[in-house]
């Protein structure tokens, strides 16, 4: 990560109007947006949408042709831009042939694509934003930081000081003056504008129709004022039939700012009459700059289902830390940071794609139906492979990809860390590692792993099922307490347990860094290690370990293109599971039985990210926890991402420490004095956290609580 | 349908009223004019684009009743207008909508420049959702389809919602039953 970045990071992080805006807008978008979506099926609109756009992705230049020929038809003119030079030239070309002095813009996103105010001005044109948001930014010098907001970032009080200066008379910070200073000064310009110049939202190939979406009604005076009009349009706008608007239609408004409809929507095909009576002269651009590239992409072509909504952003808990400014360049959040790496270059979305913390919060969202972290991490593995890892990546993966090494190193660790440990923790790292230990205790290494602890655990004989049980680094080396409950369990539940040695790392580190044939290693390993003895079930108790399992150890040997341990990969995703869902298996089954206690402790439940998203087995351990006697009081945003991470937190601590910040505050909320949750890592994140604030409240694995309760 | 038209659209701030005849609305649609201040001076005049339910009126009579008051939309007209009023094709119930056929640019010109917009519409010419309407009206029917829910607004500043930024900040939606004449 270049310096500079990481500068522009702790910028953002102590602007605390940034941070405090984007921070309650984000709350209050997931009410907003589910409010929406009230009555209507998400999912079903989102594979409409998928369908739709995903077949025009697979014929971008075919339906390009169609839109033209529809359009022409109906008296546009249509212009097909290969790069932004073009599109650039080609709308300099028509304000010149037709004497244009001046142009008002009505919010368009492919215009900051491809820098059109600066080609204007310099062709002697004067271009004004028409959006409240752009002109804002306009007036201010600034870039969108949020595709649908572009002023977010903004104080009433910044926009009362860029205003003041040019209305040249010192304003107030109210907003609705603010917004009439806004409707005075740019009527003027609307009236007085030869050209006015939109974005589209759809374009309609079959009809040659582009669909424009506001809120303000600038658009609409934009596309009737002026005798000129000039629709700038992506490629990814094209679809094929009109009756594919509605889906689209349905989705965007509710997605974007929570609405069922924007106040204004225009559908125009062809020119109309201007208020002088001649024809109206509308010409259509259409932009490919890349997109073609990327539809040709078999992973990338489903970042072409975007509709722009910028869901991605508004759920994002990296986002709404550190904004669109340093999430971003023109295109901001998730789905910035994807078409960063093609509209501009790979290597310029190297920094931005490394703020995402793979929680997974945007896919969700995603009308598009587009796997935004999936992408993401697809970026880092091709930008390692261009740039090969650093220096420091290479040594610490070739000890985790040497298993004898790295179980050496950690046992020498736990000796080494002496002068550094308080307990169960290490508070404080000298030097250059301060960072690490800026917020959170980190958890001190076990004295005796849990390989050396199973050991010493007598295994029931004459059962008939027996599983194998996957400890993942953490609760090997950190918390074999927890290993130690899940075997408790299993056991009563009459499974015998194996645990076999020559099991490793999961290599998601590797993996989230790019490091494909070390993450590559690490599943052969394993997956051998675990299929050696015949088991009904692989169990772990740790849900980034178990979605390893599960998918990402075939995902990973398929992007290598090993075949040949791709199908042991997935014997093995069969019979892969996540602890509490089999120990709710097993209770329902009769085999096991929980029993309260004699208190009810009152305990909050922290949903992982790996467990909730990508396991989808969020009610699973609520559930067991109640029949254990817990009575749960739900946190805010239980859902929401610790901070943890796996090695983001040591990465890039200063972003993590807040999103942890946020999680200890919705824990305190609820006044319980025990959180529970599935994930060592995020025990690990809690409890340092709780620590460093000198917290009575214990953070314990949903095993260690249930284990106690087992009849 | 017209009871969730009627929440919907109201949920986003526009007015909604229903009459049962054409004089009926007409005393309303003056009245809201009178109460606007609408007087034949620069910034309080009201434009009325050319509409079914205009059919047979006197509008000199009605220009003299009401001063201020134009027929002929203009570019100049409109940009002076306080209050503009426009007939609507269609309403969508679930999302509290209306839609027009805009291909004329009076029709635009006094929906969009004006404060007020008092948009008259027919309670039979009511459809459930957008899918319905693209049947109904598409671009085989017109070249400029505009959608219209609720008064013009924005949230760029700090998210806090303001009504009014380049659009009216005042929708009045008057239906009136046979308007269209069962169309």
């Amino acid at each position: 990560m270049r310096k500079t970045f990481r500068e522009s990071v702790a910028q953002a992080l102590e602007n605390s109007n940034l941070t405090g805006a984007l921070g309650r807008f984000s709350e209050a978008y997931r009410v907003s947006r589910a409010k929406a979506y009230e009555g209507l099926d998400f999912e079903a609109i989102r594979q409409q949408i998928v369908r739709i756009k995903g077949s025009a992705a697979e014929r971008l230049d075919e339906l390009a042709a169609r839109f033209k020929e529809s359009a022409e038809r109906a008296g546009a003119k249509v212009f097909i831009a290969r790069s932004p030079r073009e599109a650039r030239d080609r709308i300099v070309q028509i304000a010149k042939e037709n004497g244009v002095r001046s142009v008002v813009k009505s919010k368009s996103m492919a215009s900051e694509e491809i820098h059109l105010n600066r080609a204007l001005e310099e062709a002697g044109v004067s271009a004004r934003e028409t959006d409240l948001g752009e002109w804002i930014i306009q007036l201010a010098g600034q870039r969108p930081s949020h595709m649908v907001m572009p002023a977010i970032h903004l104080t009433k009080e910044e926009v009362a000081d860029i205003f003041s200066k040019e209305v040249e008379e010192r304003l107030s910070a109210d907003i609705p003056r603010l917004v009439r200073v806004a409707r005075e000064q740019l009527r003027g310009k609307f009236l007085a504008a030869d050209m006015g110049i939109s974005g589209a939202n759809v374009a309609v190939a079959e009809t040659g129709s582009i669909v424009i979406v506001t809120n303000e009604g600038n658009a609409r005076l934009a596309t009737t004022l002026p005798r000129i009009h000039v629709a700038l349009v992506g490629f990814e706008k094209l679809i094929e039939k009109l009756e594919d608007v509605a889906p689209i239609l349905t989705a965007l408004p509710r997605s974007a700012t929570g609405q069922l409809l924007t106040s204004y929507v225009s559908v125009i095909t062809g020119p109309t009459p201007n208020t002088d009576g001649t024809p109206k002269d509308l010409h259509i651009v259409l932009l490919d700059n890349r997109r073609n590239d990327m539809a040709s992409d078999p992973r990338f072509r489903q970042a072409l289902q975007c509709i722009r909504c910028a869901s991605c952003l508004n759920v994002c808990p990296v986002f709404r830390l550190v904004g669109g400014h340093v999430f971003g360049k023109t295109y901001t959040g998730g789905i910035g940071a994807i078409l960063t790496a093609w509209f501009d270059a790979l290597e310029e979305s190297d920094d931005i794609q490394a703020l995402c913390i793979q929680c997974g919060s945007c896919k969700e969202v995603c009308p598009g139906g587009i796997d935004i972290p999936g992408l993401i991490l697809e970026i880092r593995r091709r930008v390692a492979l261009e740039k090969g890892q650093t220096l420091v990546q290479k040594a610490v993966f070739s000890v985790v990809n040497n298993r004898r090494l790295f179980h050496a190193m950690l046992r020498t660790a736990a000796v080494a860390q002496a002068p550094f440990r308080k307990g169960r923790f290490i508070r404080h790292l000298p030097l250059f590692l301060a960072d690490l230990t800026e917020g959170r205790s980190l958890p001190a290494i076990a004295p005796k792993p849990f390989r050396d602890l199973f050991r010493s655990i007598e295994q029931p004989r004459g059962t008939k099922e027996k599983v194998a049980f996957y400890g993942g680094c953490l609760i090997d080396f950190a918390y074999p307490e927890t290993g130690a409950a899940v075997v408790k369990a299993l056991n009563k539940a009459g499974l015998e347990v194996l645990f076999p040695e020559a099991q490793t790392c999961c290599g998601a580190p590797a993996r989230y860094s790019g490091a494909y044939e070390v993450a590559g290693q690490n599943a052969r390993d394993n997956i051998e290690a675990l299929l050696a003895e015949d088991v009904k079930y692989v169990v772990s108790a740790c849900p980034t370990c178990t979605v390893a399992l599960k998918e990402e150890w075939a995902r990973t040997l398929e992007s290598l293109g090993d075949n040949a341990s791709l199908a042991r990969a997935g014997q093995l995703a069969a019979k892969a599971i996540d602890f509490s869902t089999l120990v709710k298996e097993l209770v329902d089954q009769g085999r096991l039985r929980l029993v309260p206690g004699a208190e009810r402790p009152r305990a909050t439940y922290h949903d992982s990210c790996h467990l909730k998203r990508t396991l989808r087995a969020e009610q699973a351990p609520r559930q067991l926890l109640g029949e254990a006697g817990v009575e749960l009081t739900e946190m805010f945003e239980a859902d929401v991402c610790c901070g943890m991470g796996g090695s983001y937190s040591v990465k890039l601590p200063e972003i993590s420490a807040p999103m942890l910040a946020r999680k200890l505050k919705s824990i305190g909320d609820t006044g319980a004095k025990l959180v529970a949750t599935d994930c060592p890592g995020c025990v690990m994140q809690l409890r340092g956290g709780l620590d460093q604030a000198g917290s009575d409240v214990r953070v314990r694995h949903t095993a260690e609580i249930l284990a106690e309760r087992i009849a | 349908m017209f009871a969730m038209f009627k929440a919907r659209a109201e949920a986003v701030s526009a007015e909604v009223h229903r009459l049962a005849g054409r004089e009926e609305a007409m005393e309303l649609v003056l009245g809201l004019l009178q109460a606007e201040g609408v007087a034949d001076h620069a910034g309080a005049r009201a434009v009325w684009a050319e509409s079914g339910f205009l059919s047979g009126l006197d509008r000199n009579a009605l220009a003299r009743r009401l001063p201020g008051l134009r027929f002929d939309v203009t570019r100049e007209n409109a940009a002076g207008a306080k209050v503009g009023i426009t007939e609507m094709d269609w309403a969508i119930a679930s999302t509290g909508t209306l839609a027009q056929a805009s291909d004329r640019v009076e029709q635009r010109l006094a929906s969009s420049l004006t404060e007020l917009h008092v948009a008259l519409a027919d309670p039979d010419r009511m459809l459930p959702d957008l899918p319905a309407l693209f049947r109904k009206l598409g671009p085989a029917q017109t070249r400029y389809l505009a959608l219209i829910t609720g008064p013009s607004r924005t949230a760029d500043i700090e998210r806090v919602l303001t009504i009014g930024v380049h659009g009216p900040r005042r929708l009045v939606i008057v239906f009136v039953d046979g308007l269209k004449g069962g169309a």
